[in-house]
């Protein structure tokens, strides 16, 4: 393995680790909070961000490892 | 405002910041070791600390608060859901409970790295150092943005200072209790904690405004841990039927 492998592997398995679906639906849940607070919608991004985190961890127990 | 009323509300305030902080250091001191927590722990306060120094008053207009709330937000809590992911899958049954030293030992030797040299524990030192720094930075700005408004720093760099003892200490008494709590349980916690701070401070960061303020984060904690359970329940439920159909179809 290259140097540069080793270190993009290290990086990707420091950051998204064993489940890439809580990596995506981490940074995917707060895109969309950004986006409520961007386009207005501040009165439902705080109740809406907790149930996105708490979709993407049920969703990631579906591939256990 | 009155010099015992700043001192207080310098202290009140800090004194939140810093159990956010102690919780973190906490949490990956008692799952993840010592060491890396304390490293990253100083490390965090070193650059606390040339920061402060640098910049003085002028770090309230310059340090982009919001990024970094962002930042370490997203790591948090993509840190906290892994962790939280597998105490879940512990809890069910699903994955061994002591996996760790085996996965370990399987990086290394695709690593071929040497014991020494992999053995620090990076994961645990980025959370102990982020967390450090973001709640230290917080603590920064409080005691600069009390002086500033009253025009003195005095009161409210010894309010913070007082909550910075108290908080150590009280964290300093709990430790050796929480460290008899069963491995498992802790590891749940940990993962609850650091994915209710890496919602909050991430929230924070995007321009999130939460409704009850610091007290959200009580909230999003008991929410949590409540779904943790519901899912733990859930998986043992879906368990438990595979293995009865499975008993049935099988020979008898």
């Amino acid at each position: 393995m290259s140097r540069l492998m080793r270190f993009a592997v290290f990086w990707y398995d420091f950051i998204v680790g064993d489940s890439a679906v809580l990596a995506v639906g981490a940074v995917a849940a707060l895109a969309v909070t950004a986006g409520l607070v961007h386009a207005g919608m501040e009165a439902l991004a705080p109740a809406l961000l907790p149930v996105l985190v708490a979709i993407t961890l049920a969703i990631s127990l579906r591939w256990p490892r | 405002m009155s010099t015992p009323l700043l001192v207080l509300t310098a202290f009140l305030a800090s004194a939140v910041e810093m159990v956010e902080a102690v919780t973190i250091i906490l949490a990956v001191g008692l799952t993840r070791g010592w060491r890396a927590a304390l490293v990253g722990t100083a490390a965090g306060l070193l650059v606390l600390a040339a920061v402060v120094a640098a910049l003085g008053p002028a770090l309230v207009r310059l340090v982009p608060l919001a990024a970094l709330q962002v930042v370490i937000g997203t790591l948090l809590l993509i840190f906290g859901l892994q962790w939280l992911r597998k105490a879940i899958l512990r809890a069910a049954g699903r994955k061994a409970k002591h996996d760790e030293e085996a996965i370990f030992r399987e990086e290394l030797d695709t690593l071929g790295g040497t014991p020494e040299s992999a053995a620090f524990d990076w994961l645990g030192f980025t959370v102990a150092f982020k967390g450090v720094l973001l709640e230290g930075l917080e603590v920064a700005f409080i005691v600069l943005t009390f002086g500033l408004n009253a025009g003195r720093f005095g009161p409210s760099i010894l309010g913070a200072l007082a909550a910075v003892v108290v908080v150590a200490l009280v964290a300093v008494a709990v430790h050796r209790p929480l460290s008899r709590v069963p491995e498992n349980a802790i590891k749940f916690a940990v993962g609850i904690a650091l994915t209710t701070f890496g919602t909050f401070w991430g929230g924070e960061g995007v321009g999130l405004a939460w409704p009850l303020g610091e007290a959200t984060l009580l909230l999003l904690l008991a929410g949590y841990a409540a779904l943790a359970a519901v899912l733990v329940s859930a998986l043992r439920h879906i368990a438990a039927r595979r293995f009865r159909a499975a008993a049935e179809g099988g020979p008898s």
